[in-house]
């Protein structure tokens, strides 16, 4: 479990990798919220291509990202949402909240795509 | 030939480790049955909210026991039982809408009952205030073999 976090201008995109449940998430919000406020994106990336797992947990993860970032007027986006993952996130019509990709690209990825924190933590 | 009903049960600590426990343990067990992976997708998400619920709301304070039965009867009919004799829920009926949440500073969506409820055939939740809450969870299950 953990996230890895990527800075590239003024996008911030967060891969989630692993299990996302109550016990993870509060650990995944702590790193995203430090990450944020240290970056101040406008845009704010969550990748969801290596999650595992994930229940309600994740849609709170969500929520609570989509009002961190409404608060500092910037924008949020849920990326590579897995069939199963998609599932859960229907139940909570964060579509209507997040716009949803299937894929993204960092801008100037090569110039200034810098991994500025990878965080993992013990289950 | 009938089949023997198979069933489970274990008991552990409402520790929030023990959520990724419970959805494992349960998958584990129902591996036998040789299920669908979107199905045992469906049952590991209702688990691990129910879990959670006991973690989170039953023993809000403490440390208790939760008890996780699962069976599997004829037709693939799988029951799980997940209990906590914790504090219990004061209106079910409340707790059960969707988006109903007592800790929304903690990032809850309110959503745990919605899912249950999307991903399985049927759930029942039966609650005492003082003496824990009881959700039964249930799903007909088709496995690969039958289907193919």
């Amino acid at each position: 479990m953990g996230v890895e976090i990527t800075a590239a201008g003024r996008v911030l995109c967060a891969r989630l990798i692993g299990d996302i449940d109550h016990h993870t998430a509060k650990q995944l919000r702590g790193d995203i919220d430090i990450a944020v406020n240290e970056n101040d994106p406008e845009e704010l990336i969550l990748d969801f291509s290596a999650v595992t797992f994930m229940d309600s947990s994740g849609i709170g993860l969500v929520m609570g990202r989509y009002k961190l970032m409404q608060e500092r007027g910037g924008r949020l986006v849920v990326a590579k949402t897995p069939p199963y993952i998609s599932k859960v996130m229907r139940v909570s019509g964060i579509s209507r909240l997040a716009r949803i990709v299937t894929d993204y690209e960092l801008p100037n990825e090569e110039a200034s795509g810098e991994v500025v924190k990878v965080e993992t933590a013990n289950q | 030939m009938k089949r023997q009903i198979n069933e489970m049960k274990v008991v552990f600590p409402s520790l929030s480790e023990n959520e990724r426990f419970a959805r494992i343990a349960v998958s584990g067990f129902l591996s036998f049955t040789d299920p669908q992976v979107d199905e045992l997708a469906d049952i590991k998400t209702a688990v691990s909210e129910a879990v959670t619920n006991c973690i989170v709301h039953g023993y809000p304070d403490s440390i208790g026991k939760i008890e996780l039965c699962v069976k599997v009867a004829q037709e693939g009919r799988v029951y799980i039982r997940i209990s906590d004799k914790g504090c219990g829920i004061e209106d079910v009926k409340k707790a059960m809408e969707p988006l109903f949440t007592t800790r929304p500073e903690e990032d809850r969506a309110g959503l745990g009952f919605a899912v249950m409820e999307t991903f399985m055939d049927k759930v029942k939740v039966t609650s005492r205030q003082g003496k824990g809450t009881t959700v039964v969870l249930e799903k007909r299950i088709c496995s690969r073999r039958e289907n193919g």
